[in-house]
């Protein structure tokens, strides 16, 4: 990636912007740091995206890269750049609690190979942020501290299960967030939220200090304001990285250098099956974006992934069934909570059925059973032979598409408790994101203009493995076509998010 | 292949014990409920044809990565019991495993 500020048409507020500014001297990465910090201090009791801010170590690693810029040494291309980085990734000595009482007083031993990226690029860790527990829901309402509320609604979710992130990002908390998406963790928050979200690649970005979830889903992604954004920050956090054996051996990736190539001659899909559902404002930003597409010189066709509509029972089943195997190291020996009892299996059992909320017992229960004795094959496996089938639908779509258009969710965010009691009807927010986990292609959602109550709309773009570069180039078109979007209820206006309504 | 059977408050206790989730009586039952309503939906992929078609487990083909066996500098033991609940002499402290009585 090239300096930004060397980068035409960076505006200013943005990551890149404020890396530029930083990188030229023009403005102290302590003085960034400070006024986000202060906006976290303000706002965020209402959002309660963060459960630990880190106003000290954000000041002295924002110390040290004004140091560095002093001295003429190179502080990286996000220079001075405050980043919001969900909970479940492991922080060296900071609390990384999944948003569970199980991990409440963990501080890990090492740091997640992203975070130790975010440093290298000189991005500066504001605090963690909010998550449902354990990554499990669509609403960050599984949180065993307190729901995150949305920032142009506080009375509705920022979706989930990155919803601290998401929010804050909106909110203008931190120009950057970092998230992790399962079966659209981050897309769905970003939509509901009104910013960019990307789900990369399986394999591109290093799960290495990644609390596991579902091991064959999971990806750590980029949430920001602008596509050019998320596009640095995957820049930034992609890569080989030997301490995750599924990362794949490849170079860093360039995303970034793709974002002016238009898509004049491309062949967009636009997938019947992942936006006629749709609420109909939602119905008709897709449209609209792929009216923008073709505009901009894409061919756009409508197609059909029938496949993709067997995505959430199959997903399900199998993300629940990775989970009960991967949760079952909450056990009470090595680290996180003990209730104590007179032998272990009590407790082993004690133990987790204090540490783990509602939705964690309810996953676990399902996959239990789902890969039981009697069950194994007409659950797991034909769950796994279903995600074939996905995996090949896409395969198809992508022989004469470049890249798929769909809707990230099928409405806008929804109240706070609308859909707690109903798992199902929770799950059904997941409906257009989880197809991409399972065939572990990349897609990002970016913003649409809003809905009637000006509650933001979020447009999915879709991709070939390793197409990120088609992605945001498609998603720079989208967005320079977008209805702006006004600033939400709750935002920092500092930070180029808007005045309080 | 076996047809699905819906869950029933029996299970939920099997499954429950399988998971080493030590649940209240009021979390069985809604449990039981809840879970046979997910798996109500999961049975439209349970009717689906999929003769001849193989699994995916992983959006990758897996390998084994090998590196030299060569040792090389790990997380200081002390720092790890730190973390641990209980600990004594240098490992983990638990309770009894085994059914004898004490």
């Amino acid at each position: 990636m090239t300096g930004a500020a060397g980068m035409p048409g960076v505006p200013p507020g943005t990551a890149l912007g404020i890396a530029g500014q930083v990188r030229a001297g023009e403005i102290s990465a302590t003085e960034v740091v400070s006024r986000h910090l202060s906006a976290i201090d303000r706002l965020d009791p209402e959002l309660n995206a963060f459960v630990t801010v880190l106003h000290g170590q954000a000041l002295a690693t924002a110390a040290e890269i004004d140091r560095r810029v002093a001295a003429g040494e190179d502080p990286g291309p996000l220079a001075g750049v405050p980043v919001a980085v969900k909970d479940n990734l492991c922080t060296l000595g900071v609390p990384t609690t999944c948003s569970s009482r199980m991990l409440e007083h963990w501080r890990p031993p090492y740091d997640a190979t992203v975070v130790q990226r975010l440093a290298t690029a000189g991005a500066v860790m504001v605090g963690k942020t909010n998550l449902d527990e354990f990554a499990m829901g669509s609403s960050t309402e599984n949180s065993a501290f307190g729901p995150t509320r949305n920032p142009y609604d506080t009375g509705r979710v920022p979706g989930g299960s990155s919803g601290g992130s998401a929010a804050a990002v909106a909110a203008g908390l931190a120009p950057l967030g970092l998230g992790s998406d399962t079966g659209g963790s981050i897309r769905q928050p970003a939509a509901l939220c009104g910013v960019v979200g990307m789900k990369p690649t399986y394999g591109t970005v290093s799960r290495y200090g990644l609390v596991a979830f579902a091991s064959s889903l999971d990806q750590v992604g980029p949430f920001a304001k602008t596509v050019l954004d998320a596009a640095a920050l995957f820049d930034a956090i992609g890569g080989h990285d030997p301490m995750d054996s599924t990362s794949l051996d490849r170079p860093a990736p360039r995303s970034v250098t793709a974002i002016d190539d238009g898509v004049q001659g491309c062949r967009v899909g636009l997938v019947r099956e992942l936006y006629e559902d749709a609420d109909v404002p939602v119905r008709s930003a897709v449209l609209a974006a792929a009216d923008a597409l073709a505009a901009a010189g894409a061919t756009v066709e409508e197609c059909s992934v029938p496949e993709v509509r067997h995505a959430l029972p199959a997903y399900y089943l199998l993300a629940p069934a990775e989970a009960s195997s991967n949760l079952a190291r909450y056990d009470g020996v090595r680290y996180g909570l003990r209730v104590d009892a007179d032998d272990a299996e009590s407790m082993n059992a004690a133990t987790r059925a204090a540490g783990f909320g509602p939705e964690v017992k309810r996953r676990i229960m399902l996959g239990t059973y789902a890969l039981s004795a009697g069950y194994y094959d007409a659950y797991y496996g034909q769950a796994q032979r279903v995600r074939t089938l996905i995996v090949r639908g896409f395969q198809r779509a992508y022989e004469s598409a470049d890249a798929l258009l769909g809707a990230t969710t099928p409405t806008t965010a929804f109240a706070l408790g609308d859909r707690v009691e109903d798992p199902w009807a929770m799950y059904l927010s997941d409906v257009f994101s989880v197809p991409s986990n399972l065939s572990g292609d990349p897609a990002m959602s970016l913003p649409f203009g809003a809905d009637e109550s000006g509650l933001p709309i979020g447009v999915q773009l879709l991709a070939p493995a390793l197409g990120e570069a088609v992605l945001v180039r498609m998603a720079a078109v989208v967005e320079s076509a977008a209805p702006s979007l006004s600033a939400p209820a709750i935002g920092n206006p500092g930070n180029g998010s808007g005045a309080r309504s | 292949m076996a047809e699905p059977v819906p869950l029933t408050r029996q299970d939920a206790e099997y499954v429950a014990r399988l998971a080493r989730i030590a649940l209240s009586d009021a979390e069985l039952d809604l449990y039981a409920k809840q879970l046979a309503d997910v798996l109500r939906h999961a049975a439209a992929v349970s009717a689906l044809d999929t003769d001849g078609v193989p699994p995916t487990a992983h959006p990758l083909p897996l390998r084994n990565v090998l590196r030299p066996d060569e040792p090389r500098p790990c997380l200081d033991r002390r720092v790890v019991l730190e973390s641990a609940p209980a600990a004594e002499n240098g490992r983990f402290r638990v309770p009894r495993i085994l059914g004898e009585s004490p």
